[in-house]
């Protein structure tokens, strides 16, 4: 138990509850981020050709998304209620940098949603082809930017900067609104992310046109949808690449036992490895001198290569993060623990001192604080390897990540070879590729949850990293309430899934409608 | 006023015109609403600082209180 009096299951139940509703959220956006370029695409040449059979197409993907889109819709801000209720220490240390994004992002939500969707749904035949076009494309940026401010704000926890703390307050101010918003990491989560859900909705687009092929259905609809999807879904996928290699940059940077837990590399050095695959030794704990793989399959030296372009750089596992390598600027965990405890101290006696009037021991203790403020997190910690994540749910969630996500650029490339040459219904085995397009479906979404399961277990246990702990930004409230209201949301979220995937198929099955000419 | 009048009749239009599948997402919007705003929010949710205090002074010193819980085991007032 890391903050005194807090009851342990009270943090677990905490943590399992935001986990749950993220992750719930998380299965309706990244469709909803990539199909709507996609529609914007197939809408724009429609508008160019006027060719309706492209308009049918738009349409009938366009159901899909205001089906997901429904269904989706608010999940989200359940996490903010968790925020307040279940959060409330953390909630009051970040306020005024995690209100303002939230802000901005509620706001533009709201206009984008109530003005230029409905344009999208209500405005056939209403106003005109390009006006109509404007607002689809308008939708597909104000959806993608919407999911600009909450990242960007998670960003802020990975790699808090641009901020005061404000004894007095005890709140994070911001004082370079610049430095929160272009960080490094912000803009690096922000495009891996986004790009992460353009590869979800084109495998969800390439999916559904596989089971119409399949089907020997909606040929032309299908075919055409392929192309563009395999097409947008080939060029998120270099963009993914990239951006990948960027996050896992700034993650060696400011996050190295994210790292570490990433590749389930114990002792670091220089020549480090890139693990292609492994299985890591059960139970395998820091400084138990047992091997740290039962098998493996990795590359000598691209760890440190692909790092800093430099087979020599050195990458620091988690035994040396816990010990420190001074001569890398590594402090050991135990000197950042009371450093921390130093800064916690101060930060009381401060107060005290105010309050009492003494001001120039406030001030002594005030400066001391300042001293160690970027320990402050530490002083909530007990032992050192208190700040090692839960390695193995890392490794495998960002091995799972980059395994599909390598096998997805191969299913793109198949799709894309086939649809652009016109020959996918001659290929010998088109029926196993459309098999295979269909279960990418579930696929895709498994990967992009290990993404985030990497982010968010790998910075464990900072909720906001080197600051603040996850024992110390919960509320001290009863766990049963927390247990309570962890099984009405999964009774809630379950119920939406369901509404979510029977409604889907349901006009999966159905198809493009008269209607939709 | 025209202009607000138009923009009033697209909304109506488009909802009365609404196709099968787009009723029932409404129906599903308006439901989880209900249970989003009102259950979930007000009754399972309150906003704990705002909720047990009245000030930002006191949810200061509330938040900075359980956050030095553990200096008291630490003495720093010898430096």
């Amino acid at each position: 138990m890391m903050l005194l009096n807090v009851d342990p299951s009270l943090v677990d139940w905490s943590r399992a509850q935001f986990a749950l509703t993220a992750m719930y959220h998380w299965i309706f956006v990244p469709v909803t981020l990539g199909i709507l370029f996609i529609i914007a695409f197939m809408e724009t040449i429609y508008v160019k050709t006027g060719d309706p059979e492209w308009k049918r197409t738009t349409k009938f993907w366009m159901k899909l998304f205001g089906i997901n889109f429904a269904i989706g819709v608010a999940t989200g801000i359940i996490l903010e209620f968790e925020f307040g209720t279940n959060w409330s220490n953390y909630s009051w240390f970040v306020g005024d940098i995690f209100g303002a994004p939230l802000a901005i992002e509620g706001i533009m939500a709201f206009f984008m949603e109530s003005t230029f969707i409905a344009v999208m749904f209500f405005g056939w035949n209403k106003v005109s082809k390009k006006f109509h076009l404007a607002s689809t494309w308008l939708t597909a940026i104000g959806a993608n930017l919407s999911a600009l401010w909450i990242l960007v704000a998670n960003g802020w926890m990975q790699f808090p900067t641009g901020m005061y703390f404000n004894p007095d307050t005890a709140r994070n101010e911001m004082v370079n609104f610049w430095d929160v918003f272009l960080s490094p990491v912000a803009v690096n989560k922000f495009l891996h992310t986004i790009t992460s859900g353009y590869i979800v909705a084109s495998l969800f687009v390439i999916g559904i046109s596989s089971y119409f092929l399949l089907r020997g259905r909606e040929s032309l609809l299908a075919k055409r949808s392929i192309i563009i999807a395999s097409v947008f879904g080939l060029i998120s996928s270099i963009a993914i690449i990239l951006t990948g290699h960027g996050s896992a940059v700034q993650v060696a940077e400011k996050q190295p036992m994210k790292l570490a837990a990433m590749e389930g590399l114990y002792k670091g050095g220089t020549n480090a490895e890139l693990m292609g695959f492994g299985i890591i030794t059960p139970g395998k704990q820091a400084f138990d001198g047992k091997n740290d793989y039962v098998v493996k399959f990795g590359f000598k030296g691209m760890l440190s290569y692909l790092i800093a372009f430099n087979k020599d750089h050195y990458v620091p596992g988690v035994e040396d993060l816990i010990n420190g390598v001074p001569e890398k600027g590594i402090l050991p965990a135990q000197e950042r623990i009371d450093k921390g405890k130093i800064a916690v101290s101060s930060l009381k006696a401060y107060k005290i001192a105010k309050k009492n009037g003494n001001t120039a021991e406030a001030r002594k203790m005030l400066a001391l604080f300042n001293e160690n403020y970027k320990h402050f997190g530490y002083g909530f910690l007990d032992k050192p390897t208190d700040i090692i994540p839960n390695v193995q749910l890392v490794f495998y969630s960002f091995h799972a990540m980059v395994l599909l996500g390598t096998f997805f650029v191969f299913v793109f490339l198949a799709f894309f070879w086939f649809s652009f040459r016109n020959t996918i219904e001659k290929f010998r085995f088109r029926k196993l590729l459309y098999y295979i397009a269909l279960l990418c479906i579930p696929l895709s979404f498994i990967a992009s949850e290990a993404g985030w399961v990497v982010v968010e277990v790998g910075r464990q246990p900072w909720v906001v990293q080197d600051y603040m702990p996850v024992s110390a930004a919960v509320t001290d409230i009863s766990s049963s309430s927390v247990q309570l209201t962890f099984f009405i949301f999964a009774v809630v979220f379950t119920a939406l899934l369901i509404a979510e995937v029977s409604i889907m198929t349901r006009q999966i099955k159905i198809g493009p409608t008269k209607q939709e000419k | 006023m025209k202009l607000i009048r138009n923009i009033f009749r697209f909304y109506v239009d488009g909802f009365k015109n609404m196709p099968a599948w787009g009723r029932t997402a409404w129906a599903i919007i308006v439901l989880k609403g209900v249970i989003i705003f009102i259950l979930i929010k007000f009754l399972l949710f309150p906003n704990f600082l705002k909720k047990n205090f009245e000030t930002d002074e006191e949810r200061s010193d509330y938040v900075l209180e359980q956050l030095t819980k553990k200096a008291d085991n630490y003495d720093v007032t010898e430096r």
